[in-house]
């Protein structure tokens, strides 16, 4: 980036895309959107179009990653060579692997594991178009995945992030203030457990302002939670209407 | 002799930390003994060595030209790159990177680059055409647990003795001169790791505390005692709570550190 020709945020505290500070962006939830997949969710934020898709629990392959004792939990978050304004090599990137790393890592606490042993559930997230916060997205997509495909979980996770913006702790930054912005903080949270599954933070932020993201996250965590159960929902009564 | 931890030894630390102590007769906010040892790699413009308890770690560093990304044409480039080597432990195989050492990499490289470390400004040799990259290669070379605090401390002591080629440019070309500049740093952040065993935090797991704990959390803070990049990791979860108190107790050990190395 050059020159800042705007400012992220004007007088009146309103952001470049027309946000309070607290405002999440639009959010459009869907679950069952795969027939091959056994469960599956495509989730719009702001302009991010991610699918995620989850499979099994079933056997693993290659069969000796299988545990003895436990399920094994396995995630490829990838993204489109399109979903981004200069092209991406559909290899996997040491960011796509990275973030596949920390997005199972805050699935895995919603998980019985251990009532599952020697099976795998495998979860593909492709990230159709990027906006910034797709790891958040991508984990609240998987999450209702996972559910659709019936596998019990403790609590659905979801994921959102807050940051510094022109010196104002702002709630889920699109990509033009992720990357001109002080900080990003992503946040997945359990909100029945009160657990946070992922935390992550670039930029320099004070102890109080931390504070005040993390806080700031995991409110509009809560937020994403009530549409994910009514995602759910939706997909759930249309099928009873359909058995009556 | 692997480091497979037995059940038994699983409920040992889990009953020992609930007591306040741990198996090494350290607090549960103890470092291990720290050395760090610079210069070690002649070869390298900048090597340091740190040991960790049993953990050790090299850095070296290699400063070349090359091109700027075209985001940035002032800045010079900095990488970061992380090997598990095989000999560092029964667990490391040979091959290219697996996740473990992308995500050790990815984090040592994130400290250093939010908290403005180099001043990236000062290794610009001509605006969009030529500048300094700076390679950092985090070599683990005995794996005793808290791979990323070692790495990321080795790291910033690498780059601190970092020597850069004096240089003129003479019709365009670029003329190594004689003697050698220091890498201009703005900042030394220091980065602290807490574990999560039962609940409890602990600073600086060692090997057979990971292997039962159930997540971690890395903060890398700078010299205003202001946090500049954060990761969790493991199958496990945090309280908000735990997650104020553990960005306490990394801020406390950060300073605490700071002293200890004079950065």
């Amino acid at each position: 980036m050059n020159e800042k020709t705007e400012k992220l945020i004007d007088k009146k505290g309103i952001r470049l895309d027309g946000r309070k500070a607290d405002e999440l962006r639009s959010i459009k939830l869907q679950v069952g959107v795969l027939s091959n997949a056994d469960g599956s969710a495509y989730v719009e934020h702001g302009k991010n179009k991610i699918l995620a898709a989850a499979f099994g629990p079933r056997e693993m392959h290659p069969k000796h990653l299988a545990q003895p004792d436990r399920m094994v939990l396995r995630c490829r978050y990838h993204m489109a060579p399109f979903s981004v304004p200069e092209r991406k090599s559909p290899a996997p990137s040491r960011r796509e692997v990275e973030l596949s790393k920390v997005i199972k890592e805050s699935l895995e606490p919603a998980l019985f594991l251990e009532l599952y042993p020697r099976t795998g559930v495998d979860v593909f997230i492709e990230v159709l178009q990027a906006d910034g916060g797709t790891r958040c997205a991508s984990i609240t997509a998987a999450a209702l995945a996972i559910a659709d495909a019936g596998v019990p979980m403790k609590d659905l996770v979801v994921a959102c992030a807050a940051g510094k913006v022109e010196d104002k702790v702002v709630l889920d930054l699109f990509d033009a203030e992720d990357k001109l912005g002080a900080a990003d903080v992503p946040v997945a949270y359990m909100p029945n457990l009160n657990a946070v599954t992922l935390l992550q933070m670039d930029g320099i932020l004070t102890p109080d302002e931390f504070e005040k993201a993390v806080n700031m996250a995991i409110d509009g965590c809560k937020k994403i939670y009530e549409l994910q159960k009514e995602a759910l929902k939706t997909k759930y009564m249309v099928i009873k209407e359909v058995e009556e | 002799m692997s480091s497979l931890v037995t059940k038994v030894k699983l409920k040992q630390i889990e009953q020992i930390i609930e007591k306040g102590k741990r198996l090494d007769d350290r607090s549960l906010t103890d470092y291990r003994e720290i050395k760090i040892e610079q210069g070690v790699i002649e070869k390298a413009e900048g090597s340091a060595r740190v040991l960790l308890g049993k953990t050790q770690v090299l850095v070296g560093v290699k400063v070349e030209t090359g091109e700027p990304f075209p985001d940035t044409p002032n800045n010079g480039v900095m990488t970061v790159n992380a090997e598990l080597v095989p000999l560092a432990s029964p667990n490391f195989e040979p091959g290219p990177p697996d996740e473990n050492s992308i995500e050790l990499a990815r984090v040592v490289d994130r400290g250093i680059r939010e908290s403005h470390a180099i001043d990236t400004e000062k290794l610009c040799i001509e605006p969009g055409k030529k500048v300094f990259v700076v390679f950092v290669d985090v070599y683990v070379l005995n794996h005793d647990g808290n791979l990323i605090d070692a790495s990321a401390i080795a790291a910033v002591a690498a780059l601190m003795n970092t020597k850069m080629p004096n240089y003129e440019i003479k019709d365009g070309e670029l003329k190594i001169k004689q003697g050698y500049t220091t890498l201009p740093m703005k900042s030394h952040p220091i980065t602290v790791t807490i574990g999560k065993i039962n609940g409890h935090l602990i600073v600086d797991p060692w090997i057979e505390e990971e292997s039962v704990m159930d997540s971690r959390i890395t903060f890398a803070t700078n010299e205003d005692g202001n946090i500049c990049a954060i990761q969790k990791g493991g199958s496990s979860y945090f309280t908000p709570q735990q997650i104020l108190e553990a960005s306490k107790i990394a801020l406390a050990k950060a300073t605490e550190l700071r002293k200890k190395f004079d950065w």
